[in-house]
């Protein structure tokens, strides 16, 4: 599999590159260092044409053998550059008290895919909207995490005032 | 006179309105148990089988709740069809508490039952946590006999309510969403 955009990032921001690997399907990962990842996000897209955003997740690793503890999140990128037909995998590595730079910025469809990753894992990104996406606002804790318990039920939520119904005079929302 | 023998005595007059009342109770019930209106309240896979259902080779309309009504203020019969989440609930209780009385729930599919294999954090773990339910209908999703099955429960139990003529019908106390979630 193609190692291109690994490469290009080894050439041209050799700092930011902390580690690259092969998975078992033998596709290319390059583990980003956090504080780089804006700038790496820059370079795939303007300079190699990575411009398409296409998703973006997180991996809990608190179950996992010690050594692979720490950090505790992966949070994964995926790009993808439509002319050469090629995926870029990458990874940055937090801890529960690290932030990541937003890349929102770059790649405008990101802002929802990290505020999912807030919603779900609880990785913050510095810049980013601290919103949450699919939960509602009254949800405690990040579901996904591996410690959220198993059998966690959440109180009812109270009812949101509708604004855009028109409910005669006196009534701007919610009545029982 | 001694206390026990005073209730007995009814007057011919509450004997014939008694009668009539139970005439007329049993006479709504027929007539309300074959024209229920459905809101079909569906929001997942059980809606599927909700459209088999109500479509020609079941035909649910063979049994009296022929029309699905898309509107809670005119149906008499909510078929909650499938999961319901937390984010959803208020939405549920304020569909319900817009129809007018008489009226009746159907839990359909054992998600909106009991939350069926959604274990989880998001997922009501079954209606009756917020609204008042008659009929389960388990399965997932249940085969449309068994949904007309439960649909004959349900006319069963109307025929035995107590129906009243005009506005006398007594409304049951049930507790507001806000009172269920400050809980
Ligand atoms: S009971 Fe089964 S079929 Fe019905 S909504 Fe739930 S998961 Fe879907």
């Amino acid at each position: 599999m193609s190692t291109f955009a690994l490469d290009q990032i080894q050439a041209q921001l050799p700092q930011a590159l902390v580690e690259r690997y092969k998975d078992r399907a033998g596709e290319a990962w390059g583990v980003i260092a956090r504080e780089h990842i804006v700038e790496v996000a820059k370079l795939l897209k303007e300079k190699l044409g990575f411009r398409l955003f296409i998703s973006m997740d997180a991996v809990d690793r608190l179950h996992l053998p010690p050594e692979e503890q720490d950090p505790r999140f992966e949070v994964v990128y995926f790009l993808k550059n439509i002319e050469r037909n090629e995926h870029a995998r990458l990874k940055v590595r937090v801890n529960e008290d690290q932030d990541i730079p937003t890349i929102a910025k770059v790649f405008q469809g990101a802002d929802w895919a990290e505020r999912f990753v807030w919603d779900f894992y609880g990785v913050v990104f510095a810049g980013g909207q601290k919103r949450r996406i699919l939960m509602y606002e009254e949800f405690i804790g990040h579901p996904l995490r591996k410690d959220y318990p198993l059998r966690g039920r959440q109180n009812l939520i109270p009812e949101r005032p509708i604004q855009d119904i028109f409910r005669g005079p006196g009534t701007n929302g919610v009545q029982d | 006179m001694s206390d026990d023998i005073a209730p007995i005595i009814t007057t011919r007059k509450d004997e014939a309105t008694g009668f009539l009342q139970n005439m007329i109770s049993k006479g709504l019930g027929w007539a309300r148990k074959y024209s229920l209106f459905t809101y079909p309240y569906a929001t997942a896979c059980c809606g599927m089988e909700y459209m088999s259902v109500a479509a020609g080779r079941y035909d649910i309309s063979r049994f009296g709740a022929e029309f699905p009504r898309f509107s809670p203020r005119q149906a008499d019969l909510l078929l909650v069809v499938g999961t319901i989440n937390l984010k959803q609930a208020p939405i549920l209780k304020r569909v319900f508490e817009q129809m007018a009385e008489p009226k009746w729930v159907i839990a359909f599919g054992v998600c909106a039952s009991s939350g069926g294999f959604y274990d989880n954090y998001a997922v009501l773990q079954g209606i009756d946590r917020i609204i008042p339910v008659d009929v389960y209908i388990p399965g997932c999703p249940p085969r449309p006999e068994q949904v007309l099955d439960g649909l004959m429960l349900l006319q069963d139990k109307i025929q035995n309510q107590r129906h009243y003529l005009g506005n006398k019908q007594p409304i049951p106390e049930r507790p507001g969403y806000r009172d269920l979630a400050a809980k």
